[in-house]
């Protein structure tokens, strides 16, 4: 057998399930994580993420399935046999041993030279040099997560697992982090596997987002494509909001299907389409809507017949709920160019777009998956 | 200023109660320590003479079992750290739901006499247990030899005894342990000796050194067991100052040898906490 601790490339997850008792954990996965990639896996808690993070690291074995890393099968390697690394939900970095000691354990443990070295330098690269000699709990939450990722990318693991290491930060030092961790992961080269359940961290730092749900991988892709080209309602409303309006595929017009929403005639593109019949949802992001007076010429899509029912000025922008005459209310962003909000609540209106930038759900979908979970409100611990 | 005085109020009980049962004691007994027989005299009549060579003449009539003593309270310690470290570390990591059932099984034997379960273990080393016939049969025990009366049963009953003793503090510490830090040793290349060597154990440090005091302050100075267990060859010092006191009533030695014992034993932990170094012992 090779020296599985020098094996480098892709990770493959084939056909992985975790049972514990008679619940699906993970469900049937499948995913290529290409070396070199920062990916990050989102979803909503309790979807899976740790349970297979835990696996790639040999936390847990798989029930089913198999794992490996490049050509080589680590599916029932230990967790000490295996080039991964892992960032701890909570860091577990050890209470006993002092900064220093804590990021040359890995170091130590494999017999590497120049462990002062190696251990200084992993300390600038996290801006923290000065901490060497304290021990963890000496250090504020902020300063222990950089200390976690150290004691991890120190090792320069063919792969590095990070779950939701930014969790117990504040939202300011969050978003100095990703962009930190972004840089960090372009300067050391490494595979990062990024698991969160906050949508717009994924979006950040990510090269390519694995969508999960129910212990499923349900659409993957880079984030402008999550977005702009969801294939289930789920991430229609998970990364993001989508309006989702019931309709019927009528015709086509070149690249285009022609479509009825309530007796309204509009167009999407073929190729956004997910739908298997003529049953679809149209989806449309909040956004990509303009709202115009109902005398007002306008292009491409329209939707005529709403009435505001709700104004909320948020500052960049201002949030429309427009009441549509089958009963729907649609969630209108508009961009505050002009300084004020130009419609009040009552006007009849009508809402217009792009056409491009509509895609298409299969009709049978729950329109709601995803929507209902708030993520931001769902932190563990 | 009332409120400043409340604590010490608060502490005043204790205080009277170390007071007349810990230093009046041990100040009494440290002055008898010096005490010579009257001229004269009847048996138990002793006068203050200050006479310090007591010490040197108790130690040196007594040397062996001062010996004895710490050797069988080392090794007693050492097989229960044995048995306990395991057992704690099982209860705190792998019982489960058992976890409250297994520490109550751990301070079950408190519910009788710690004489009667001397006495029980005379029982089961004796010709009429299972072990001696067993280990005869086996031909490990001689015909003519038994197991109680020698130096084994005394060890073997101190262990037992001051189990409890170990497994608790042991399990306290290792309970504490974060299974996480353990997992993260396992990711960082460590495999399962390197982690229990270099996670596990300096973690667990505090209850091990909490135990093995528990186990040997109280082993160094028992005298149950031997005197049960035992034979006169096994004789530990708790049986010489209990012998002094109660028959032969020979007051001066058996303090001197009390002094002695107390001061050896706490020369013999503050280097041992020196060398733990466990901060958060001392
Ligand atoms: N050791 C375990 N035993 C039983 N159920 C578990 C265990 N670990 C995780 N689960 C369950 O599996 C599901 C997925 O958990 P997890 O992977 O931690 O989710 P996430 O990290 O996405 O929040 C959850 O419903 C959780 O309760
Ligand atoms: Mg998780």
């Amino acid at each position: 057998m090779a020296d599985i601790s020098t094996a480098r490339g892709d990770l493959k997850l084939t056909r992985i399930t975790k049972t514990y008792g008679d619940f699906n954990a993970v469900d049937d996965l499948s995913l290529v994580i290409p070396a070199g990639s920062f990916f990050a896996l989102l979803g909503p808690s309790g979807c899976g993420k740790t349970t297979t993070l835990r696996m790639v690291a040999g936390l847990e074995e798989p029930t089913v399935g198999s794992i490996h890393l490049g050509t080589t099968d680590i599916t029932t390697t230990k967790p000490y046999q295996r080039p991964i690394n892992t960032v701890f939900q909570n860091y577990a970095l050890f209470p006993h041993l002092t900064i220093f000691e804590n990021i040359a354990f890995g170091l130590r443990r494999r017999g590497v030279k120049d462990v002062k070295e190696a251990v200084d330098k992993v300390l600038n690269l996290v801006e923290l040099p000065h901490l060497a000699e304290r021990k963890p709990t000496q250090l504020s939450g902020g300063q222990q997560q950089r200390i976690a990722l150290a004691r991890a990318i120190v090792n320069r693991p063919a792969l590095l697992l990070l779950d939701e290491p930014l969790g117990a930060l504040d939202l300011k030092l969050r978003r100095q982090m990703q962009i930190e961790l972004k840089w960090i992961q372009k300067e050391v080269g490494l595979t990062f596997v990024h698991v969160t359940h906050d949508q717009e961290e994924a979006m950040t730092m990510a090269d390519t987002i694995a969508v999960m749900n129910e212990g499923q991988i349900e659409q993957m892709g880079s984030p402008a494509d999550l977005y702009d080209n969801p294939e289930t309602a789920f991430v229609a409303n998970f990364l993001g909001q989508s309006n989702l309006i019931k309709g019927t595929i009528t015709g086509s017009d070149g690249d285009s299907h022609v479509v009825d929403l309530f007796g309204q005639k509009i167009s999407l593109p073929k190729n956004r389409s997910h739908a298997v019949d003529n049953s679809i949802y149209a989806g449309i992001r909040p956004e990509k809507f303009r709202i115009s007076r109902l005398q007002t010429p306008v292009n491409g899509n329209v939707l005529t017949g709403g009435r505001i029912e709700d104004v909320s000025y948020i500052g960049v922008s201002t949030q429309y709920q427009v009441a549509m005459p089958w009963g729907q209310e649609l969630m209108v962003f508009e961009q505050n160019d002009d300084g004020v909000a130009p419609f009040d609540k009552g006007d009849e209106v009508n809402i217009s777009w792009e056409p491009i930038f509509t895609f298409a759900l299969r009709g049978d979908e729950d329109a709601t998956a995803g929507s209902e979970v708030v993520p931001e409100d769902l932190d563990e611990e | 200023m009332g409120k400043v005085k409340t604590p010490y109020l608060l502490l005043l009980p204790g205080f009277a109660f170390l007071f007349t049962f810990f230093i009046l004691p041990i100040a009494n007994l440290a002055q008898t320590s010096t005490q010579t027989p009257i001229a004269g005299g009847d048996t138990g009549q002793y006068e203050q003479t200050f006479r310090l060579k007591n010490y040197i003449d108790a130690f040196v009539e007594n040397k062996e079992q001062f010996g004895r003593s710490f050797l069988y309270a080392l090794i007693a310690t050492a097989l229960a750290l044995m048995i306990a470290y395991p057992l704690a570390y099982a209860i705190a990591f792998k019982a489960g739901k058992m976890k409250n059932v297994l520490l109550v099984l751990v301070v079950a034997p408190f519910f009788t006499s710690f004489l009667l379960r001397t006495i029980a273990w005379k029982q089961i080393l004796g010709e009429k247990g299972f072990i001696v016939p067993t280990l005869r049969s086996l031909g490990i025990l001689s015909e003519g030899s038994t197991l109680t009366s020698t130096a084994f049963a005394v060890v073997m009953g101190m262990t037992y005894n001051f189990l409890p003793f170990m497994t608790l503090p042991l399990y306290a510490s290792i309970d504490r342990i974060d299974p996480r830090t353990l997992e993260a040793s396992g990711d960082l290349y460590a495999n399962g000796f390197t982690t229990f060597r270099k996670v596990t154990l300096p973690l667990s440090m505090p209850g091990v050194v909490a135990g093995t005091l528990l186990t040997f302050i109280p082993a160094a100075g028992d005298y149950v067991n031997a005197a049960i267990l035992g034979s006169p060859s096994t004789k530990m010092i708790g049986n010489v100052i209990e012998s002094r006191y109660f028959k032969v009533v020979d007051y001066p030695t058996a303090a001197a040898l009390s002094f002695t014992l107390m001061a050896a034993i706490l020369i013999l932990v503050t280097i041992y906490i020196r060398k733990a170094g466990t901060e958060e012992l001392v």
